[in-house]
């Protein structure tokens, strides 16, 4: 099977400060990969490199065989802990924003048909997510788990290649969490999505991923902490996932 | 006992509590005024109320017929033009410039030094050489107000700009949007309600530099009218004058508001305080 996404000794370095060393790894296409590890060991910095936003200081990571572009683009969709959507459009437009994008450079807006259609997508696309009843809503009149699945479908619509969620469940109680581990599992099998997502939760980790990736220092300097960085010390396949 | 900080006047009693000074203040200027009037029957610094009605009704009722036109709203038409057109210039360069400064790292380094190097220039200190370059005509005032307000209009909004979650940013990118679009429906939008946030807090600014351009070198406009009958001690034209321009400013204030309250709601969430 190819890889979706490779690892080839990628290094990252703040100043004298090594964050992640040495991580090799790829990420097949349709797997749901939990990332754990203590906190500072350098999960976020690790979907900021899939994502574009960082580059590594040194090593190769690709995507679809070729070199990820350092810049974030619209085949790897993301979802954070907060501040995931915009304030200023209603859910609505929210999900409207990357086809609108898409169907007009220059205004960044579609009108008469086109807006119909899209808006159409958009609309089923939130009913998929459960927010069917709250189209026209902004998001700070919306809970923390509606602003949750309002940036899931922001994301799905636009069909990424990867989706990387940091912590997106780490602010919302648990009942709500509940619902959303119930969310995501069926939109990764209906869609067949390839996720990697953080999160601080062991449970959850393996409850949702089908593949648990352990991020931290193999050596410790007790001298020097931060010149010895973090790689994935443990890799666990979890065998009886149904695929998506 | 509830604390002083958890109390909060609601209707009536709120529209009381904010007029009761404007009233004592009022009054006291009454009683003053008739006292002086008791003691000196042509006191000039304290005018009653009927020498001011008396003058509003020569300056603002009557054709002046020197100039053919009525001197009030001369003045009051002068003086919007000019603040006009300089605050909508002000305006316009501080969103572009605001925008471009708080989105890409390229214009911060370009014009970041620049911008911040002309804010702590006192722009009443420009004004000589404005004279000098421009001319005594209605240009110097203009660009006067221009300089006066643009830097820090520019200031807080790329501020604001720079201050919108990275998150928010990377995610438009990831949507497929390009650095343009981003400016257009993410930025944009979100300046809209600062702006004009910073327009209300620049129009007090702005009438100063405004009353001090056409204070030194004007022959029409509310700062020249005030500044002209300072000479005659005419405290029953300049109060209502001051009074005028007060309520012009106030005006500005709420249309302002009131725009940024209508367009962009998402901005004005229930005000807790
Ligand atoms: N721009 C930066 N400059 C310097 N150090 C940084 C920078 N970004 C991250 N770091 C450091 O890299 C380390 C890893 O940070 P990262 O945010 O990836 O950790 P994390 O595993 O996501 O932690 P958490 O679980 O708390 O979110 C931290 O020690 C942090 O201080
Ligand atoms: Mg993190």
């Amino acid at each position: 099977m190819t890889a979706l996404l490779s690892f080839r000794d990628v290094w990252v370095e703040y100043g004298d400060k090594i964050v992640l060393e040495r991580v090799n790894l790829s990420v097949e296409a349709g797997a749901f990969v939990s990332i754990v590890g203590p906190s500072g060991a350098g999960k976020s910095t690790f979907l900021r490199l899939v994502l574009g936003q960082e580059a590594p200081t040194r090593g190769v990571i690709d995507l679809d065989g070729a070199p990820l572009r350092a810049e974030p683009g619209r085949d790897r969709g993301v979802v954070f802990q907060r501040y995931s959507v915009f304030p200023h459009l209603n859910a609505v437009e929210n999900v409207l924003f990357g086809l609108e994008c898409e169907g007009a450079a220059l205004t960044g807006r579609l009108w008469g048909p086109k807006r119909r259609t899209a808006r159409e997508r958009a609309v089923a696309m939130l009913e998929a997510v459960g927010l069917g009843a709250a189209l026209d809503v902004f998001p700070a009149q919306l809970s923390g788990g509606m602003q949750q699945r309002l940036a899931i479908a922001q994301a799905l619509i636009m069909r990424p290649r990867v989706l990387l969620l940091d912590e997106p469940f780490g602010a919302l109680d648990p009942g709500v969490r509940l619902d959303m581990h119930g969310l995501i599992t069926d939109l990764w099998r209906e869609h067949s999505l390839t996720i990697l997502m953080v999160t601080h939760d062991i449970k959850e980790a393996f409850k949702l991923g089908d593949r648990v990736l352990a991020l931290d220092k193999r050596r410790h300097d007790p001298h020097a902490p931060h010149r010895y960085g973090s790689t994935a010390v443990y890799d666990f396949p979890l065998e009886n996932k149904a695929r998506g | 006992m509830r604390r002083l900080l958890n109390i909060r006047p609601k209707g009536a009693s709120r529209f009381i509590l904010g007029t009761a000074p404007l009233i004592v203040l009022a009054l006291l200027y009454l009683l003053a005024s008739t006292a002086q009037h008791a003691l000196n029957p042509n006191e000039k610094i304290l005018p009653t109320i009927g020498a001011m009605v008396d003058q509003v009704r020569i300056m603002a009722v009557q054709v002046d017929p020197q100039t053919g036109s009525i001197p009030l709203w001369q003045d009051t038409f002068a003086s919007l033009r000019r603040l006009g057109l300089g605050l909508s210039i002000a305006t316009a360069s501080a969103l572009i410039l605001g925008l471009a400064v708080g989105l890409l790292p390229l214009a911060r380094a370009g014009l970041g030094p620049l911008i911040a190097a002309v804010a702590v220039v006192p722009p009443i200190a420009v004004l000589p050489i404005l004279f000098i370059t421009f001319g005594l005509g209605e240009t110097a005032k203009i660009v006067l107000i221009v300089i006066g307000v643009t830097p820090f209009m520019v200031r807080d909004l790329a501020g604001h700009i720079a201050a919108i979650p990275e998150e928010q940013i990377v995610k438009g990118q990831t949507l497929g949007a390009s650095t343009w679009q981003i400016a257009l429906r993410v930025a944009l939008p979100q300046a809209m309600p600062r702006l004009l946030e910073s327009l209300r807090l620049s129009l007090g600014p702005a009438w100063v530099f405004l009353i001090s351009a056409e204070a030194i070198a004007s022959d029409v406009g509310l700062g020249y009218r005030v500044f002209l009958v300072r000479r005659y001690l005419a405290m029953d034209i300049i109060l209502p004058y001051v009074a005028w321009i007060a309520l012009l400013a106030v005006a500005f204030d709420l249309i302002l508001l009131t725009i940024s309250r209508r367009a962009y709601p998402w901005a004005h969430p229930g005000r807790s305080r």
